[in-house]
C-alpha cells in the first residue's frame, strides 16, 4: 500500500508538478482575495443601509407616536379630537375581516395546490390555470378592490362588510398562497412518495401523512406572510367602500368595519400636527401585530422543523 | 434448485422473443442451454412459481427500456437480476409491483402475474399489489419520523391502531431486519438520525412490516460496509423461508453467495436465466461470461 505503483515500462516517468509553498502569494490570489473581501463589504453596506433606513423611519414614527400610545388609545373609537381618539373599531376590524380571509383563503388555497401538484399532472389544463395564477399573483391590489366591489358587494348583495373585505382581501392573497403551498409540496422529495406508495399507501394516505407534513413548514411560511400581506392592504378595501370613520365594533359578517392601515391613512391625510401623532401611534399597533405573526410563523416552523 | 421450469421457459421465451433483432444475431443461437443434470435435480424440490413475467417490454416515452423480458420467480427462493447499469435491471423490478405506474411516460406491455393473477389488468388495485409485493429502494428513503412510525407506517396504514400489537410488529421487523439492538432505545429519534447502513436496513424492517410476499430488493447494499452487507445477506438467507427475494445487485459474490437463480440483463434483454451455481461457473451464453469475468466494455 505504501509504496507507489511502478510507472509503466513504456510511459516516460512522470514530471511532478512544481507546487508552491502554501504560505506564499502571488498577484492573481491577491486579487481574488480582494475580489472576496469587496463582495463581502458590498453585501454588508447593503444590509447596513437597509438597517438603517428601516430604524430612521421606525425612530421618526416611535418619537411621534409613543406619547399617544396608551391604554385609552387602543380602547377608544375615532374621534374628532386628536386627545380621544382610539384604533378600537379598526384593530377589531382587522382582526375580523383578516378572520375572513383566513377562513375563506387558507383552505381554498391549499386544496388548490394539492390539486394542481399532486393530483393535475403535465395537462393543458393544469398548465393554463398554473399561467393564471401565476399571473393573478402580480395584478395591482387595487383591481381585486373593484373585483371586490362589483363582485361581492354588488352582485352578491354583501354590502360594503366585514364578509365583502374579508373576501376581497382573501382573493387577493388565494394566488401568493397557491404559490406558496405548491413551492413547499414540490420540495418533498419524490423518493419519500414512492416509499409510502411501496408500502401500499393509497394516494390519500401518501399526501396526507407524508407530503402535507413535511411541507408544512413551507406552507405555513405562505399563510403567514400572505395574512401579513392581508392586514397591510388599504387600497383594495377603500376601493371596495370601507368606511373610515367607524365608532362602533362590528358585530357580524354583515355590519361595516374599518381596518388599522385605513384608519392610518385617514389620520395622515388630516392636516393637525396631533392627528400625525396617532396614526403613528396606529402604524406601532399595526407593526406589533404584523411583527408577532412574523413570530408566530417562526415558532410554528421551527416547532415543525424539530419534529422531524 | 429448481430450474427445470424454469429453463424451459426461459428457453421459450428466448426463441420466442418478437423483439429480437437482426443485429444480435448470436443471441439466438446461444439460447439457454442448461445442464441437464442440474435442471434434473431441480425437478425435485421446485417450488411453485409465484410471480411470473411475461413477455414485458416496457417505454419511457419512445425508448424501449425492456424487451420481451419473461422471468418465473418462484416461491421462497432468492432471485438476482445482475447486468451492467443502465441496463433495465430496476425497470424490470419495478414492473413487478407496478411502480413504473408513477413514473410520467411509462408504458408496459405483457403480463406480470402474482400466484396466478395478471397485476396489468384494469380492476387491480394497486395498493393491494404492494401490500402483498413490498420494495426496498436503491437509496435508503427513511421517512423524516420516528424510527417506531417508520416501522408502523405500513401497519398504520392497513388501520392497526393499537399501540400493543404496532410496538410488536415494530420490534419483530427491526428484529428481522437485524437492527433492533442498534436502535432499540432510541425508538422515539428521528429516523434520518441513523447512518447509510442503518438506514438501508430501517427501509428492509419497514417492508418487512407488512408483510409481503414478495420482497424486491433495489441494490439493498450497494450503500453498505462489508459488515451490514453480510448482516443484509444473512437477513435474506433467514427471510427465504417465508418470502420470496428478488434482489437487484453489481456485486457478483453477492448475487453467487445468495441466490438461488440469477437472470442476466443486457441492454433491456435477458440474455440467461438459470441456477446461481451454473450461472456463475458455467455459463451458457459468451456475453455472460463476458459480464460476470469482468470483460465486459
Ligand atoms: N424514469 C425514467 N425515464 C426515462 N428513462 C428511464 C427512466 N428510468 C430509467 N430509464 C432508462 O431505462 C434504462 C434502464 O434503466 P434502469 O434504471 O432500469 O437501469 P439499471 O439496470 O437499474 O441500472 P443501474 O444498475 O445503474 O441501477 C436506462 O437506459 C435509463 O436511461
Ligand atoms: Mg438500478
Amino acid at each position: 500500500m505504501a509504496t507507489a505503483p511502478a510507472p509503466l515500462p513504456d510511459s516516460p516517468s512522470p514530471v511532478p508538478p512544481k507546487y508552491q509553498p502554501l504560505a506564499s502569494s502571488s498577484t492573481h490570489l491577491r486579487r481574488r482575495k480582494l475580489a472576496s473581501t469587496l463582495f463581502y463589504l458590498l453585501c454588508f453596506g447593503v444590509t447596513l443601509l437597509s438597517f438603517f433606513l428601516l430604524a430612521w423611519i421606525m425612530s421618526g414614527i416611535f418619537k411621534q407616536g409613543i406619547p399617544y400610545l396608551n391604554q385609552q388609545f387602543l380602547t377608544s373609537f375615532p374621534s374628532r379630537f386628536a386627545e380621544q381618539a382610539g384604533i378600537k373599531s379598526a384593530l377589531y376590524g382587522s382582526v375580523y375581516v383578516l378572520c375572513v380571509t383566513a377562513v375563506f383563503a387558507i383552505p381554498v388555497g391549499i386544496g388548490a395546490a394539492i390539486f394542481l401538484q399532486e393530483y393535475a399532472g403535465d395537462n393543458r389544463f393544469a398548465r393554463f390555470v398554473q399561467v393564471n395564477i401565476a399571473n393573478l399573483a402580480g395584478v395591482p391590489s387595487i383591481v381585486y378592490g373593484i373585483l371586490g366591489l362589483a363582485l361581492f358587494v354588488r352582485a352578491l348583495g354583501f354590502e360594503r362588510s366585514v364578509l365583502s373585505g374579508g373576501l376581497t382581501l382573501g382573493l387577493l392573497v388565494l394566488p401568493i398562497i397557491i404559490i406558496a403551498t405548491q413551492e413547499a409540496l414540490r420540495g418533498v422529495p419524490n423518493s419519500l412518495r414512492h416509499g409510502s406508495y411501496a408500502l401500499g399507501a393509497s394516494k390519500w394516505q401518501t399526501i396526507r401523512r407524508q407530503v402535507l407534513p413535511i411541507a408544512m413548514p413551507g406552507i405555513l411560511t405562505g399563510i403567514i406572510l400572505s395574512i401579513s400581506r392581508a392586514m397591510g392592504e388599504t387600497a383594495p378595501l377603500i376601493m371596495m367602500g370601507a368606511l373610515t370613520y367607524v365608532a362602533f365594533v362590528p358585530r357580524g359578517l354583515r355590519d361595516g368595519f374599518t381596518t388599522l392601515p385605513i384608519q392610518v391613512f385617514n389620520w395622515t391625510s388630516r392636516p393637525q400636527v396631533e392627528f400625525q401623532a396617532i396614526a403613528a401611534a396606529g402604524i406601532i399597533v399595526l407593526m406589533t401585530v404584523l411583527l408577532s405573526l412574523n413570530a408566530l410563523a417562526i415558532f410554528l416552523r421551527y416547532r415543525y422543523n424539530s419534529r422531524l | 434448485m429448481n430450474t427445470s421450469s424454469l429453463s424451459n421457459l426461459a428457453d421459450k421465451a428466448m426463441s420466442e422473443s418478437p423483439t429480437r433483432k437482426a443485429e444480435t444475431p448470436s443471441a439466438r443461437n446461444s439460447t439457454p442451454q442448461f445442464n441437464v443434470a442440474m435442471a434434473a435435480a431441480g425437478e425435485q424440490n421446485a417450488t411453485p412459481v409465484i410471480v411470473e413475467a411475461e413477455k414485458i417490454n416496457l417505454f419511457y416515452g419512445t425508448k424501449q427500456a425492456l424487451k420481451s423480458v419473461s422471468i418465473p420467480f418462484h416461491q421462497n427462493t432468492i432471485s438476482a437480476l445482475i447486468g451492467p447499469s443502465g441496463c433495465g435491471k430496476s425497470t424490470f423490478l419495478r414492473c413487478l409491483n407496478r411502480m413504473n405506474d408513477l413514473i410520467e411516460g411509462c408504458r408496459t406491455e405483457g403480463e406480470v402475474t402474482l400466484s396466478g393473477e395478471n397485476i396489468y389488468t384494469k380492476g387491480v388495485d394497486t395498493v393491494m399489489l404492494r401490500q402483498r409485493v413490498g420494495m426496498v429502494f436503491q437509496k435508503p428513503n427513511p421517512f423524516p419520523m420516528a424510527i417506531w412510525d417508520n416501522i408502523a407506517y405500513g401497519p398504520r396504514l392497513r388501520g392497526i391502531k393499537n399501540k400493543a400489537v404496532l410496538g410488536e410488529i415494530v420490534e419483530e421487523s427491526l428484529r428481522g431486519a437485524a437492527l433492533w439492538d442498534e436502535v432499540k432505545d432510541d425508538l422515539k429519534k428521528s429516523a434520518l438520525g441513523l447512518s447509510g447502513g442503518q438506514q438501508q436496513r430501517l427501509c428492509i424492517a419497514r417492508a418487512l412490516a407488512t408483510k409481503p410476499e414478495v420482497l424486491l430488493m433495489d441494490e439493498p447494499c450497494s450503500a453498505l460496509d462489508p459488515i451490514s452487507t453480510l448482516k443484509v445477506e444473512e437477513l435474506m438467507r433467514e427471510l427465504r423461508g417465508a418470502y420470496t427475494i428478488i434482489i437487484v445487485t453489481h456485486n457478483m459474490q453477492q448475487a453467487a453467495r445468495v441466490s438461488d437463480t440469477t437472470a442476466f440483463f443486457l441492454l433491456g434483454e435477458l440474455i440467461e436465466m438459470g441456477a446461481s451455481a451454473k450461472m456463475f461457473t458455467d455459463p451458457s451464453d459468451k456475453r455472460t461470461e463476458d459480464y460476470i469475468t469482468g470483460r465486459f466494455g
